[in-house]
């Protein structure tokens, strides 16, 4: 069993798998890791401003951002996926927040930046980023989730693993400027209903968000986890849109542009429209609805302590609000068991649940089911496809189950 | 006080919805400018530019940069886009979604072609040049015949079949009231069996 695993990559599991049984069971003779002096508690340590920014663990360079090649043609327009099995509470490290890109990673000097205003506006406007430093900013967390994340997933259980099901999604806290100071400051014409939102990349990237969702609670952030923005994720100026699909966060904000009505980009016509069953399609489609996941244990986080005294930890989010509640199930969805929340509960942030059990070594069929603030309950995959067919693609916001067998090993599959 | 009233008349300001440059800061966008950077084309023609291309110009300009990755005929090489067919496909099992099949309006082919193609060569391409691959795109689909031209004057006339194809988003009204109902605790189901299995491994998934 832990041959297997570590012969998987998880070598991590197999040492905890030891660890605990030294920890657990009775033991003839003293553990030397105790008994004996160790030379981390002999020698110095190394000396501070070794590494000016810091890393973590070389134990845990496992914990890494990956992508699945066959998924697209090539890594610039591509997409990879958060840890999210390896990761615990609700904030993501910077360095493993999934990136998509639709024309690879742009490097440029914020020196070099610029923010234009123009459109139905009464002055168009250039802000540079020391402009942008000077308006009042404010401090959120919010998930982005992109619309595709669980997308592989429509036509049935594909890919092993949370982070490869679910980890199209990160949980920062972005500082920035509330997009609507940004706009005020041009003036907003009467006519503006629409903002254009572009990045500076080779891919132009550009969204049509409506003007009330812009005033409301937009931000054009430039820092995230405190520190700027990586590269990968916009540096130095992307859009926050709560709740809202990825797509519409534009990456290396470069213009806005008001308009009296939508710009039908690519974005918002080829991709991230919703094909139903009848061939008709959803377009704008923004909100991300209710979802939740395990993340552990999962196909990448299997169970290595046999029966006994059992953690699962999962995520749930909402694109309405907060998650006020989740429910777990060890049956497939016969019964169902109120989770126990932890940590913050922010509006558009992810929510940390656990639920602690007694594992009696039997298979199970886990899954989890969240609840938001405005009462929507997540529904099963084939409810889902009951409501949409199986072409949408996006927004799939079904329930996943995860199978345990009796060694503690997980697999995605799909229940009656 | 002084400092105090100021804040006062700040916070006033920001109350105030539609005031321009209520703060002072950031300076006039000049109009080259915005003519440089405000490139985008909507359904209705706005944005276009004065320009024309015909379908056989358009021809050689895509056999020469585009049809390496789109292939000749825009059926796609690889893994690459394909740009034609699929027409009454978007109700079957595997629909494919292209610009004859899919796209609702001809001006994003327009805005995105300028915009960002060639890959890796973006805004390398004339005015012209746009108008004549956007020419050859809808020639290929067959939807105009060899001898067209398209401009900027007969733009809107060219509309693309799946226009009609789009709804606003209708979660609200089709989903919402379905799933905010009380949700069961036990019994749920009379019995529970695995339909499917995942079995892309992180394993063979690579970095
Ligand atoms: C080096 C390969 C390559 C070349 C050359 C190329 N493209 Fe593309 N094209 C792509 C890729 C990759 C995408 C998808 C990019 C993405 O999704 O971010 C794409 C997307 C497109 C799309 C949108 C397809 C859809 O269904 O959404 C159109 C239209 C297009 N290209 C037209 C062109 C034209 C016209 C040219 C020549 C002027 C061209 N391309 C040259 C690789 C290429």
């Amino acid at each position: 069993m832990v041959d297997k695993i570590t012969r998987r990559g998880f070598v991590k599991a197999g040492i905890s798998a030891s660890a605990g049984l030294i920890g657990t069971s009775a033991v003839a003779q003293g553990d030397p890791k105790i008994t004996k002096v160790q030379k981390w508690a002999q020698e110095l340590g190394e000396g501070l401003d070794t590494r000016p920014y810091g890393l973590p663990s070389p134990h845990e360079t496992g914990v890494q951002r990956r992508r699945v090649p066959w998924l697209t043609a090539d890594a610039y327009s591509s997409i990879n996926f958060t840890p999210i099995h390896d990761l615990e509470g609700i904030i993501t490290p910077n360095g493993v927040c999934f990136e998509r890109h639709h024309a690879g990673v742009p490097d440029f000097d914020p020196a070099d930046h610029r923010l234009m205003i123009n459109g139905l506006v009464d002055q168009p406007l250039v802000l540079t980023m020391a402009d942008i430093l000077r308006f009042p900013r404010e401090n959120r967390v919010h998930f982005l989730e992109c619309a595709a994340n669980s997308g592989m997933e429509w036509r049935g259980p594909q890919m092993d693993g949370a982070q490869f099901t679910h980890g199209m999604i990160h949980n920062v806290m972005y500082t920035g400027v509330p997009l609507r100071l940004i706009l005020q400051e041009a003036g907003i014409k009467t006519a503006g209903k629409w903002v254009l939102a572009e990045g500076a990349d080779a891919s132009g990237l550009s969204r049509s968000i409506p003007m009330e969702k812009a005033l409301d609670d937009c931000l054009v952030a430039f820092k995230m986890n405190g520190e700027a923005l990586r590269p990968e994720n916009g540096y130095p100026l992307r859009l926050v849109v709560p709740g809202w699909e990825g797509i519409t966060w534009i990456k290396w904000l470069r213009r806005l542009e008001i308009g009296d009505q939508p710009w039908h980009q690519r974005e918002e016509t080829s991709k991230y429209t919703d094909l139903l069953a009848d061939g008709s399609a959803r377009r704008f489609s923004w909100v991300m609805d209710a979802k939740s996941v395990i993340t552990s244990p999962s196909p990448q986080m299997p169970i290595t302590h046999g029966a006994g005294q059992t953690v699962i930890s999962g995520l749930a989010w909402s694109g309405h609000g907060t998650i006020p509640r989740v429910d777990v199930s060890l049956d497939g969805g016969v019964n169902w068991y109120p989770a126990r929340m932890s940590g913050p509960s922010l509006n558009k942030s992810l929510h940390r649940f656990y639920f602690d059990f007694v594992w009696d070594g039997k298979p199970l069929l886990l899954q989890s089911r969240a609840h938001d603030s405005t009462g929507y309950v997540q529904p099963t995959k084939d409810v889902l496809r009951q409501h949409r067919g199986e072409s949408s693609t996006y927004h799939n916001n079904g329930i996943q189950t995860w199978a345990i067998n009796e060694q503690g090993e997980a697999q995605n599959v799909e229940v009656s | 006080m002084l400092k105090f009233l100021n804040s006062l008349i700040a916070a006033v300001l920001l109350a105030t919805p539609l005031a321009a440059g209520t703060l002072g800061l950031g300076r006039p966008a000049l109009p080259d400018e915005i003519a440089a950077w405000n490139i985008d084309v909507r359904p209705d023609g706005a944005g276009l530019p004065e320009g024309a291309g015909s379908v056989l110009a358009g021809e050689g300009v895509f056999t020469e940069k585009c049809a390496a990755c789109h292939g000749d005929f825009g059926e796609g090489v690889g893994r690459w886009p394909i740009l034609v067919g699929g027409e009454d496909t978007l109700a079957d099992e595997r629909p494919t979604k292209t610009i004859g099949s899919y796209w609702p309006y001809l001006s994003t082919v327009w805005d995105y072609v300028y915009r960002t193609m060639p890959y890796g060569d973006a805004r390398s391409l004339t005015v012209d040049e746009v108008y004549q691959v956007t020419a050859y795109i809808l020639y290929l689909n067959d939807l105009v015949e060899d001898d067209f031209t398209l401009t900027k004057a007969n733009f809107t006339s060219a509309v693309l079949p799946n226009q009609a194809g789009f709804k606003r988003d209708d979660r609200p009204q089709t989903e919402y009231p379905d799933f905010r109902k009380p949700a069961c605790m036990a019994n749920c189901k009379p019995n529970v069996e695995i339909t499917g299995r995942g079995t892309a491994k992180g394993a063979e998934m690579g970095q």
